[in-house]
Parts: C-alpha cells; structure tokens; sequence
C-alpha cells in the first residue's frame, strides 16, 4: 500500500482499557468505601466514639495506622465511620432530589403553557444564590442536624435536575416518534412515562452519578462549617474542621481530606465513563 | 487522455481510510480521474459511496481518524496528499474553494456577512480592507443577492438557504479559484431555488472559466450542469462519461439501475412499479472480493469473481465491468404494461372532504405591546379523497404541506374550516372522541430515524397499538400479527426481536409502515415518506407502497416535494403554495396542460437526467422567493413570484374555477403564458 504505514489496530482489551480504565478505577474506589461503610463496625479496629486522653494527638502508630485526635480517638476508625454518613446523605440528597427534580422538569417540558412557566421561574430563584450559602442559610434556620442539612441540600439539589430533564423531554417531544404514538392513539401519561422518559434517562444517570461526589463535597462542607452533623458523630467534614487548628498533627485533618477526595473522583471517574458508554457518538469510534 | 497542460487535477488510485480501532473503513479505495481547466465534472452515488470523502480528501478537510493512505492528488503541479498543512492552507480558499451541503450551518452565525467574505479575501494577502469590501458586494450582485450594499451589512440567519448558498458561493469565488468543489449544493434547497442555483453555477463556469466538481445524488442535477459524469459505487469509480451518453446508454449495471429506479418526470408511468435492485451496498470494512456490485447486479456473469478494472469503452467512457467490456448490452428492463389502475369508480362518498381548512399559529410577541404575529400555515384549503386513490399534495418547503397531514390526522386542532372522515366530523373532536378512529386512520413519517422510538424492539413497536386498540387478543395473537406485518412489508421475523437502530434508512421505514397498518387503516397519510433514501431505496418503498395498495386497498395522501415522485404514484395531485390550493387535477392532466403558472415552473425547474433534454428545456424561471406565511401578499399569494403577474393579482383574491375533467385553478388568467 504505497509505503504508508497503517497504525496498528488496538486489541479490543487495550481499547475498553484505554476508555473504562479510568471509570473503572474509581468504581473500584466507590465499591471499596460503600464495604468500608457497611461493615464498618466489624472492620474498624476501635469504637468512633470512646475517648482516651492519654493517647490523644498520637502520630500514626502500629496501633493507630492513621494517628489519634485532641480527643484519643483513632482517626482510622472515624474515617470508616464517617463514610457511612456521607454515603448516605449523598446517596439520599441525590436520589430524592434527583426523582423529584426530573418528574417535575419532565412534567412542565411535556405540559408546557403557565405551568413550565411558574416551575421554570422558580427554578431561576433558587439559582439565584450560590447553592452552599442558600444550604447553610436553610440548614442554620432549621437548626443543626443530619436530617435539617439533608432537607436544606434537597432544596437547593433538585432544580438543576428539572432543568435537564426539561430540556430532555423538550428535545425529545420533537422527534416524529413522540407524533407516531399520538397518531396511533396513545395518551399522554403513556407517552411521557413509557416513551419518552426512557430515551432521556441516559444523561440524567450520568448527572446522578457526577453529582454523588458533589453532594458528598457540599455536606462535608456544611459539616466543616458546624452545620451538619452532631458531635461527636464521625463525619469526614467535622474532621477536617477539628483538625484544622493542629498544623503539627497533620494527620488529624489530612486523612478525612484524602477520603472525601477519593470518594468525589471515584464519582466523576464513573460518571465519565457512563456518559461516554451512553453516547452513541463516542462509541463508534 | 488530454494534453498535460491542459490538465488541472489529476487524482491517481487515491486511497482515504478511516482508520478506527475495529479496521480501516475503506470509504474511498482506488479512485483516479482526471480534471480539464474550465471543465464542469459530475461525481454521483448513493450514501456511503464515498463521492464526499474523495472531495474533501482533495482539500485535504480530512478529520481524524480519516487519513490518504495512498495515491497522488496532483493540482497544478503539486501532490496535494503530500503537501504540507501550511501550503495547504494556501491552496484552500484561493485555488481550490468549496460549497458544502448544509447552507444553515455552513455560515458562522455571529459574523455578518461582509466580515466574512472580506476576511476570505483578505487571508490570502491578495486584497486590501477596503478593497474586498467593495469587491464583496459586487461578487453578492453577481450571485443575484438582492439589495447587495445593503445584504452584506446583514447576518447569516437573516438570509434563507438559498441566499446563503449565494453567499457561499461569492466567498467561493472571492478569490477566483481555478477550481469550485461543490458538494451537494441544492439538495436542501427547495425546486425553483435549485434551478436558480444551478443556473448560476453554469454561468459561474462559463464566466470565470473555473473548474467545477458537482457532487450530487440526483442525477437530474449532475445533468443539467455537467460535461462529464463519474459514477461512484462502494469507494471506486464504476463508470465514467459524456451525461450525453451515459444517461441514455449506461455501460454500467449500478449507472443502469440508478436511472431506471428513480421515476421521471417527463414521462408517462404505465406501471407504478418501479425497477429496483435487490440488497444493500456492501460494508466499507471488507468489500466483497470480486465485483463490488456482484451481488445486487442482475446481469452478473461467472468472471464477475474477479475484480474487473475501469477500462476505457470508446471516447471519453470507460466502465468498470466484465459484461459491457466484453460488448454486452444492459437490456431495457420489461415493464408489465398493466392496464392504467383503475380508479375506484369515483365512490360516491368520499373518504375524506376538507373544506376551509386553517391553521394559524401565534408567535410569541415582539414586546409585551406589539400586536401578536400569526403564521398561516395552512390557510383555506379545500379537498376530498376518494376511497382507494391516491391523492399527491406537492409544494416547496413552508407551503403548509406537513401542518395539513397533523391537521388532518388531528395532531394539530384547526383554527377553523372542516374535516369530514367517511362521514364523521373530527375539526374539533376531544382526544378521547378520535380515538376509535385512529384505527382508520394513520401516519408515516419522514425521517426514519426519528420516527422510531430507540429504547423500544420492533416487536414492541408494533405490538403497542394492537394492545391499545383491543386488535389481538392475546400476547400469542399479538405475536402472529406481528409476524404477519413483518412480512407484509418483506422483514424477517427475527426483525421483532432487533432494535431501530439495527436497520437501514429504508428498513425503518418499512417499519414505519408496518406500524402504521399495525391497526388496519383505511386512510394512510404519507408525510414525503421517501425524501430521506437513497433512489434506490426510494424505489423499493414506492413499490411497497403500491404493492399494499393494491392488496389492502388503502387510500394514501402522499406528501411529497419531488414531482416526478408524485407524478408517478398519484391519481390526483394537489399544488400548494403559502397554505393554499393553487391547483388540483388528476396526475397526467396536470403534467400535460398545467394551467398555474406555479405548477409551470415547477415543472420547469425539476431537473431531468437526460442530457438532451435539460439542455433544450425551455425555463419559466421563478424570480425571488416565496413570501412569508407570517404577512403574506394580498390577493393571488403566488403574484410577488408569477411571471404574468398583473395589478388585479394584488387586489382580488383568485377563487378557485373548474377547468373541466376534474381540473381546477385558483388564478385569474389560467394557461396564460409568460
């Protein structure tokens, strides 16, 4: 063939790797924590809670792999502990605001007229402060609480959903199928829920899962700010803030951070990889 | 083979792959021609065939993973394949320009017009600021823009598609390019600014004296602008020559069914059946060894095995074929002269009547106190279809002709007038009041792949609407049914199993058929249910189309902007012009004395593949374009474009008179000549 030379065709395991590896790194990385969380009473080697002053401040040991706090707790244990709460308001958050989110987004694209209106506007106020402070301003009027920062995050998480789902529902409303089943007689209901609503699924996951890590981020944000959990609860947030006073004790506040940090890329790393395994266009390539 | 310096373009064995991570995709594997100074050469194929990727090999506007993996592109002296970006970037735009397919989104949107043609101008250091600008409003009025100081002052999404098109064209020739690629330049735009375009594209040749590739699928199109025809098949060129000879005599069994598939205009159809070829284009990833046309060619012969060379047969042709090379003849196909089709013996009650039917959309508002706008779509038609016939509704882009379908599907509700299905009054029915009558009813849509739902198989596709309607019994008979339309509109059963996106163009829309008789209608309304296939494809869905006709006795509203279509499925033909009937008669009445001055140029303005005949037509050439349906003319909507146009035009509206044999036109000096 003229002397050019043609690359070599990448075996099909180097390509899923060259594609996945990374969204399958951080599956790993999520699927390690959600066990760390679940059996955590098992795998930690101390209870969160017990507090021991004679070994407090203890740089990490052989018998305290990650050191202690002020207060002798082993930090090691608090990190297992504390990824059970932020699992779960992540999870929570994302989910209840997410199904909540998407149904109404996905009702005002399909009705339209003054309802899409009055939804749309009030999507546009709570866009209008930045999303932690209108949380903190939520949660600190509620009162300090799990369940409270839980509410005031639901707040502010469920318009950007009804936003994509809107805009999801509308891109799909024009294509001729949606007119194919009109044609044939389907309803409405049938139409928006079995039609349509699946076609737009794709992208909607893939926010679900981007933002698990940023739900994560902005409760250990709250809980760093003394809004969200109770102490002496374990939470990676309310680590960090005791820990940050003790600039020689570096392990108090580092390895919570290193936690929520690996949590957040673990997300991001799946969510990328869903929206290129859900996009058509990449795949053929 | 010309004299050297006469030569401009000489493309050796060229060789564009796309190298993916599954395997090379050969889309353009071994093609040479050759091109004269001034010459006008026509590359035509079907999608796939590789005639895009060979004209953006030769401007090098290759993206990855497409690469020339072999062959030479010699322009004036120089291997194009080899050259490097920055003398590339040289070429473009100054000697090599090229037109694209998609006027809308060929234009950058927030440039205006004179920025953008000045700085194609000003790029390559040959004109001053103030030069261009003055040479890029004489170029706007020599593309026929309108108002040019004025229009290049404008932005792109001021313009229509046509205007743009000009306006690509003026960039094209800012520079005076010794050669004009020109891919698929009219085929989004309507009939009448076709004909416009390609007039000017023929008096561009001929003034500046540059070379122009035209690439295109229509044949009709390669022939009214080209002296010399490439036809494309699987990545090479198949046959090669005069459009003089090669339409009326083609050496090529591919050239030989791509003319015989699409219908004419300009004659007489005794069957509605049209000649087609089985299968689809072969997989650019291996092409078959032998003959790529082996297995679809109905002329194949044992040698076909080998594959045969593009081998010259006479003067200027050559073909790549082991029977036309060895002196075989390709045979006019047999046609079965069937008797006309009966029409159904002009039933007493007519199917559908819809009399002063309107549809008027509001737009939203300019401000909060600016009177609210109103685009009449569809603005006072009348029309019945018979039971069994086949009524063609024809119009240009924004003539109303899909708002009517959903209005009279009910998709959209009317803003008045009256729609009468066998006997039943639906203008205002509820949702609920029409849907028994959806059963009689139904739809087939344009794009085959938005019509088809991507999350559901085929066989969900087709077993909703029985479910809905109580048609099958139960999931058994559900299943039988379904297997039962597969093979109405010839699928495979284990198509119920597969997903659209499994199937071609033109399989979808047998689906799409398939889901439309799922309920046993008695009304299909085909909404140009071929405009997106290939001719091929198109042929066998007319022929479907007929074929279920003929065995269900259906009655079809064909929808349709291509008049040789609805020429040659039709009994009765609507004309539309801005949401109103300009004329109605029965087909060959309407194609033998046209009395609208709109049906004679439209008739006038579609491109024929012969030769001959395009070069001798006589051109009732439309001026401008039509009018807004948002403040449409007074009177004749059709005076601000008509050739014969007089004052009364513009005060009285033109009601419609009968012209006798079931003729009628809405104009007041009907079969006047221009």
């Amino acid at each position: 063939m003229s002397g050019i030379a043609l690359p070599a065709i990448a075996s099909p395991r180097r390509r899923w790797a060259r594609r996945y590896g990374l969204a399958a790194f951080g599956a790993a990385v999520i699927a390690t924590w959600l066990v760390l969380a679940v059996f955590a009473p098992w795998i930690a080697p101390y209870d969160p809670s017990t507090v021991d002053v004679a070994a407090r401040l203890q740089p990490p040991s052989a018998s305290h792999w990650l050191g202690t706090d002020a207060l002798g707790r082993d930090v090691a244990t608090r990190v297992i502990f504390g990824a059970r709460i932020s699992l779960l308001v992540g999870f929570t958050v994302v989910l209840i605001g997410g199904a909540f989110g998407t149904l109404l987004g996905a009702l005002a694209g399909y009705v339209r007229g003054w309802a899409e209106e009055a939804l749309m506007r009030l999507t546009d106020l709570v866009f209008c402060f930045p999303p932690i402070i209108l949380a903190m301003a939520i949660a600190a009027a509620l009162g300090i609480g799990t369940v409270n920062t839980c509410i005031a995050m639901l707040v502010v998480w469920w318009p950007k959903f009804a936003r994509l789902a809107r805009s999801l529902i509308l891109t799909q409303r024009s294509l001729e199928y949606v007119e194919a089943a009109q044609s044939i007689g389907f309803g409405p209901a049938h139409i928006l829920l079995r039609q349509i609503i699946p076609n737009a699924v794709g992208p909607l996951i893939v926010l679900l899962t981007l933002d698990l890590g940023n739900a994560i981020l902005v409760f250990a944000g709250l809980s760093f700010l003394g809004l969200g959990v109770v102490p002496p609860t374990a939470e990676w947030g309310a680590m960090v803030a005791e820990g940050r006073e003790l600039v020689q004790q570096w392990w108090v506040a580092t390895f919570p951070g290193i936690a929520i940090l690996s949590v957040v890329m673990g997300f991001n790393f799946v969510g990328d990889g869903l929206r290129d395994w859900l996009d058509p266009h990449a795949r053929t390539r | 083979m010309p004299e050297p310096d006469d030569l401009i373009l000489q493309v050796r064995d060229l060789r564009t792959w796309f190298l993916t991570d599954a395997g090379p995709v050969r889309a353009v594997d071994g093609v040479s021609f050759f091109l004269r100074r001034g010459e006008t050469l026509g590359i035509v194929g079907e999608s796939g065939s590789g005639k895009s990727v060979c004209a953006k090999s030769i401007m090098r506007l290759l993206d990855e993973p497409a690469r020339i993996v072999g062959g030479s592109i010699v322009f004036r002296g120089r291997d194009l394949a080899s050259l490097d970006e920055n003398a590339m970037r040289d070429v473009r735009g100054r000697e090599i320009a090229m037109v694209f397919q998609d006027p809308m989104t060929s234009l950058n949107p927030v440039l205006r017009i004179a920025k953008q043609l000045v700085e194609a101008m000003t790029a390559h250091g040959r004109f001053r600021r103030a030069a261009a600008l003055a040479r890029a409003i004489t170029l706007l009025r020599r593309m026929g823009v309108p108002g040019a100081e004025r229009a290049v002052m404008s932005w792109p999404h001021q313009f229509s598609g046509g205007m743009r098109q000009r306006v690509m064209l003026a960039m094209g020739f800012s520079n005076e390019p010794a050669l004009l690629i020109a891919d698929e330049p009219t085929t989004a735009l309507d009939v009448t600014i076709q004909s416009q375009i390609l007039d000017l594209l023929r008096e561009l040749n001929a003034d500046f004296h540059t070379a122009v590739i035209l690439i295109s699928h229509d044949l009709g199109v390669i022939a009214n602008v080209c002296s010399r025809i490439l036809v494309m098949y699987a990545g090479e060129v198949v046959e090669e020559g005069p459009p003089e000879e090669l339409l009326s005599d083609p050496r090529h069994p591919y050239t030989w069914a791509l003319l015989h598939a699409a219908p004419r205009l300009d004659a007489e159809a005794h069957d509605r059946r049209l000649v087609t070829i089985e299968g689809q284009p072969p997989d650019p990833r291996a092409w078959p060894e032998g003959c790529r046309f082996r297995a679809r060619c109905p002329f194949a012969i044992e040698v076909c095995a080998e594959h045969p060379a593009l081998l010259p047969i006479g003067e200027d042709r050559a073909t790549r074929c082991w029977v036309t090379q060895a002196g075989g003849t390709l045979h006019t196909p047999e046609r079965i002269a069937a008797s006309p089709a009966p029409l159904a013996a002009s039933a007493p009650a007519p199917l559908l009547v819809v009399k002063g039917l309107k549809k008027h959309f509001l737009l939203a508002k300019d401000s909060l106190f600016a009177a609210p706008r109103v685009l009449r779509a569809v603005d006072g038609v009348d029309l019945e279809v018979a039971r069994g016939e086949t009524l063609g509704v024809v119009g240009e882009s924004g003539c109303g002709k899909s708002t009517l379908a959903r209005l009279i599907t009910r998709l959209h509700e009317p803003t008045s007038g009256s729609i009468v299905f066998d006997g039943t009054d639906i203008t205002h029915a509820t949702p609920a009041q029409i849907r028994p009558l959806r059963r009689r009813m139904q739809m087939i849509f344009q794009d085959p792949y938005a019509s088809l739902n991507p999350r559901m198989s085929v066989g969900e596709i087709l077993t909703g609407p029985l479910k809905l309607h109580g048609i099958a019994a139960d999931e058994a008979a559900a299943r039988r049914r379904v297997l039962e339309l597969l093979s109405l509109v010839g699928l495979p059963a284990r198509a119920a199993q597969r997903f659209p996106h499994e199937f071609s163009g033109g399989q979808r829309q047998r689906i799409s058929i398939a889901r439309a008789l799922s309920v046993g209608p008695d009304l299909v309304v085909a909404d140009e249910p071929i405009s997106a296939l290939d001719v091929n494809i198109q042929a066998q869905i007319i022929n479907l189309m007929v074929d279920l006709q003929e065995r269900l006795g259906l009655t079809y509203l064909f929808i349709a902007h291509d008049l040789a279509v609805i020429r040659h499925v039709c009994d009765r033909i609507v004309v539309l012009y801005l949401g109103r009937v300009m004329e109605m008669a029965p087909a060959a009445t309407l194609f033998a004395r046209p009395l609208h001055p709109y049906t004679q140029s439209l008739i006038a303005a579609a491109p024929v593949p012969d030769a001959r005949i395009e070069r001798t037509r006589r051109r009732v050439q439309l001026r401008g374009e039509p009018a807004s349906p948002i403040a449409p003319p007074s009177g004749c909507p059709f005076r601000t474009r008509c050739p014969i146009a007089q004052p009364r035009c513009a005060a009285e509206v033109p009601p419609i008179l009968d012209a006798g044999a079931g003729q009628f036109v809405a104009c007041h000096f009907p079969g006047a000549q221009a």
